[in-house]
């Protein structure tokens, strides 16, 4: 499939900010803002949430057998179950059916035309059943209203969860009105409503066959669950007397007691609600009494009469499910309750929602899984870039499925399978990745920054001049594609391991430590020299070795390799492992010598304690995460064991800080140290809302995602604008912010080091 | 069944904006009664002493479900955490008389009020045992917020009453 070019995907992206952005950006927003409120709320959160991870990967690994446990379960009940290869499959089977069924009790409505009535479904909308049903002659309605609205505005869903969630109520009635031309043109969403909820109900009565979707499947019992606040899912399975529910095979769990954490957690993470209004539970046929709209005088016929003349099909759909079982990556993408959150609690998705970041199908974090699972991966490179990484998301799952990491692997797969450019030899003398020809340009750039940022450093302040010179602005931006409006880093001549040698190193440090503590602190302290610490923004770097040396911890700034999360950024995962195992290497000496490793960025810090479980051998990784701290939850942990916070710089009190945590930072619980030192050294922090700055390392640097990066940044710079005091913990996160706020940003480890004046 | 579980049952339901009655057996009928708008359909309640008003059709036709404005039906168990109510599928129509009409009026006996949604489960998996496989939990009131505000009363009912029988 041809990609967009650069400047198509900035045109889509303006478009959808302009159009989608603010409808979308209330609903998942406030959806994400009651989420949280909701798993606050929930005391054993945490256990639920991995009792449903482990439900599912139990259930997942016992997929062939559940299959044929619910297979005799829903036999025995009387239904039929199918298993579809793929789409054609499953649409033939569902035709088929509602034809039959046609034949065999004539058409239920006015006309010649068999018709269906559906409830939501992602699945469905998988294997494009309403087209393929229009195609067999058959017509269908869909009856949740959200979805209702898409299909008479021949439009696509743009959230998993609420389908039309980029449609604005007055956008809604313009198109009711036009289509429906009522006496009094429809004003309000109660109208709305109303008007929708009458004609829907002729429609499902009318209906030879209800199909659904199911939240799940109790393989043993046969039992479908769907879960729904508007009561169509309820009144497609039992209006008609056939029901045909389909579902991906990934949806089957063993028992009805495992269904219960799936209850108690989907519509908190959905929606923020402690339950859904309906959790329905069919084991089909039920006892329920058929209904005869046709008919209506007739006494309905009750009993094992009724249950006779009900039909019951499961469509169990693979495409494509059975191998991504097999796929160490994508395994994980199959635990997903399809509930959303990682959507709502996503900054770039807040601004362009589903029809920016969303493949054929599935839209929002987890939809890159989905998309190169069941689609294939040309459809998940379409938005794959559009997850920086900053895993938020990780928190919101609630199965815990590693969201980041699954659009990092799926970005290299992408990045492999791209033709080599006859440009490939221009970056690649300046990098030594692992990777192979083929890779973006851009991409390749940013995953070796280390690299650039030394020869950059090298030959500092020229290259600064260089680089802001507008023909080598063009340059840039035609062959990396950085965007001339950001602002780049201006790199320093002397890096921070310089300045440290040329100070005398680590005797030097020494020295300074003994004098500067009155209590005993036995540690020793290894400052990981990040890229930008090292050769950007070193007075942070400068700033951490005098807070710890204050506090009487003895410093070593040693040249060390890369972390790997410049690569990992950019989906080279080879190249990520590499320099994972040259940094451990690297630091052996010093885990062994019980130092401890202090690190300014969050997200080297995050690498480290996330990503490298991954590329690590587990006891190095473990080593290395439990041995490994950010700058100031290290000088909190100081602090709390007795140094004396006065040898630091100290507000008044109440002097007021607006503090930007990282988003990754945030993932890792480690915001609270931050504000707990400022508080303890006399500073009145307040932090900051808003998800994520939008900048995330390369990402606002990119030229088609510039205009998005600066949207998300200017919902966090609205709530700091006035700010006296700013500070932020992220590199892009400060850069962002002084982007957009015309002022310094430092980190807050500056404003605590000794000699700094507010 | 403790008190405090009732009265976890009567605030959930008010957050839900779900009525409320707690009253012996004898005096269901009156109550309800004064509750329902008519015409009403409902299932027979299994409940000793407990009946519904005599103008309630209890057989309904598709017809009478149609033209009903209110739904009375007994329901398995209620949990009181989230003031949920299950609704069986049953022979005498207890799901479809519970969704069709505007107002659906819930019947459940004290004893049936369990507190979480644990114990709901627990009631489920004897009840999956013994049979009764179908079963809906209903939460409050339909709603969706589709159309670019929240409405209730879209495809189900738009009010909702419980019924607690004290005495039973
Ligand atoms: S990945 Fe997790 S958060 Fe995202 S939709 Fe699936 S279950 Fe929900």
């Amino acid at each position: 499939m041809a990609q967009r070019t650069r400047s198509q995907q900035a045109d889509r992206i303006r478009h959808l900010l302009e159009t989608e952005g603010d409808a979308v950006h209330a609903n998942a927003s406030s959806f994400d803002t009651q989420r949280e409120a909701a798993y606050s709320a929930t005391d054993d959160l945490e256990a639920l949430r991995t009792e449903a991870r482990s439900i599912k990967e139990d259930a997942i690994d016992r997929l062939p057998e559940l299959l044929e446990t619910a297979r005799e379960a829903v036999e025995a009940n009387g239904g039929t179950v199918y298993v579809a290869d793929d789409a054609a499959d499953a649409n033939a089977y569902v035709a088929d059916v509602v034809h039959t069924e046609s034949e065999e009790h004539g058409i239920t409505g006015d006309d010649d035309t068999p018709s269906v009535v559906k409830s939501k479904s992602m699945t469905t909308e998988e294997i494009d059943l309403n087209e393929a049903l229009a195609a067999a002659g058959i017509d269908i309605t869909e009856t949740d209203l959200g979805e209702w609205v898409l299909q008479v505005a021949d439009d696509t869903p743009s959230h998993i969860v609420g389908p039309a969630m980029h449609l604005e109520r007055a956008e809604i009635a313009e198109l009711f009105n036009e289509r429906f031309d009522p006496d009094e043109p429809f004003e309000t969403a109660e109208e709305l409503t109303q008007f929708a909820r009458d004609y829907l109900a002729d429609h499902i009565q009318e209906a030879d066959v209800g199909i659904t979707g199911a939240n799940f499947v109790v393989a043993d019992s046969g039992t479908i669950t769907l879960v729904t606040n508007e009561g169509n899912a309820r009144k497609c399975a039992v209006t008609p007397d056939t029901h045909v529910a389909i579902a991906g095979v990934e949806k089957l769990i063993p028992t009805l007691s495992d269904l219960e954490p799936f209850v108690d957690l989907i519509a908190k993470s959905a929606t923020g609600q402690s339950i859904a209004q309906y959790v329905t539970m069919l084991s089909p046929p039920t006892d329920s009494p058929t209904l005869s709209f046709d008919d209506p005088e007739e006494p309905t016929t009750t009993g094992d009469e009724a249950k006779a003349d009900r039909d019951f099909h499961l469509v169990l759909l693979d495409n494509g499910r059975m191998d991504m079982r097999e796929d160490d990556q994508l395994r994980e993408t199959l635990y997903c309750i399809r509930c959303g959150a990682c959507s709502n609690s996503c900054a770039n998705f807040q601004s362009v929602g589903g029809h920016g970041f969303g493949g054929e199908t599935y839209s929002g974090g987890i939809a890159t899984g989905w998309e190169a699972g069941v689609h294939g991966q040309e459809s998940a490179a379409e938005f794959n870039d559009l997850c920086t990484g900053c895993s938020r998301c990780v928190d919101a799952c609630p199965v815990k499925i590693d969201i980041p990491w699954i659009n990092t692997v799926v970005r290299d797969r992408i990045n492999r399978s791209e033709d080599p450019a006859a440009t490939d030899f221009l970056v690649d003398g300046l990098t030594p990745d692992m990777e192979e020809g083929g890779l973006d340009l851009g991409k390749r750039f940013f995953g070796n920054i280390g690299t650039a940022a030394k020869a950059a450093s090298a030959t500092a302040p020229v290259s600064n001049w260089l680089a802001d010179a507008d023909p080598v602005r063009g340059l840039l931006e035609r062959t990396l594609g950085i965007d001339r409006r950001r602002d780049l880093p201006a790199f320093q001549r002397e890096s921070l391991v310089d300045w440290f040698e040329k100070r005398g190193g680590a005797a030097a440090s020494s020295r300074r430590a003994s004098r500067g503590a009155d209590v005993d602190i036995d540690r020793e302290v290894v400052l990981y020299p990040d890229v930008y610490t090292n050769y950007v923004d070193v007075d942070r770097g400068k700033a951490a070795v005098r807070t710890l040396e204050a506090l009487g911890v003895p410093v070593q700034v040693p040249d060390l390799p890369e972390s790997g999360r410049a690569a990992l950024s950019q989906g080279m995962v080879a190249t990520a492992d590499r320099q994972a195992s040259r940094l451990f290497a690297s630091l052996a000496e010093d885990l062994d010598a019980d130092r401890d490793v202090v690190v300014v960025e969050p997200s080297d810090l995050a690498a480290m304690h996330r990503e490298y479980e991954r590329l690590l051998p587990e006891r190095s990784f473990e080593r290395l995460r439990d041995r490994s701290y950010e700058i100031c939850e290290f000088v909190y942990g100081l602090l709390e064991n007795g140094a004396d916070p006065s040898a630091l710089s100290n507000g008044n009190g109440a002097e007021p800080v607006t503090y930007h945590s990282h988003c990754q930072q945030r993932t890792l619980d480690l915001e609270a140290p931050t504000v707990a030192v400022l508080e303890r050294c006399g500073y009145a922090p307040e932090t900051t809302s808003a998800e994520c700055c939008g900048m995330a390392g390369s990402f606002g640097y990119k030229r088609e995602y510039y205009e998005l990066s600066v949207d998300v940044g200017e919902r966090l710079a609205e709530q700091i604008d006035g700010a006296k005091t700013v500070v932020a913990s992220g590199t892009s996160c400060g850069d962002q912010l002084e982007g957009l706020l015309e002022r310094d940003v430092p980190h807050p480890i500056e404003l605590l080091a000794p000699g700094y004046r507010v | 069944m403790t008190v405090d579980t009732i009265g976890r049952f009567e605030r959930a339901l008010e957050g839900l904006e779900v009525g409320f009655e707690r009253v012996p057996a004898a005096d269901a009928s009156e109550r309800i009664e004064t509750i329902v708008e008519e015409p009403a359909v409902g299932a027979p309640l299994p409940f000793e002493g407990a009946t519904l008003p005599e103008s309630v059709t209890t057989t309904p036709t598709t017809a009478d479900l149609e033209r009903a404005r209110t739904g009375i039906t007994p329901v398995g168990f209620a949990i009181a955490e989230y003031g949920t109510v299950a609704i069986e599928s049953t022979a005498d129509g207890a799901e479809p008389i519970s969704l069709y009409p505007d107002r659906h009026v819930a019947v459940v006996a004290e004893s049936d009020v369990v507190p979480n949604l644990s114990a709901g489960f627990d009631r489920l998996e004897s009840q999956f045992e013994r049979g009764r496989d179908s079963v809906v939990f209903a939460t409050g009131r339909s709603a969706t917020a589709d159309m670019g505000d929240l409405v209730h009363g879209v495809h189900g009912p738009g009010a909702v009453d419980v019924i607690v029988l004290e005495d039973r």
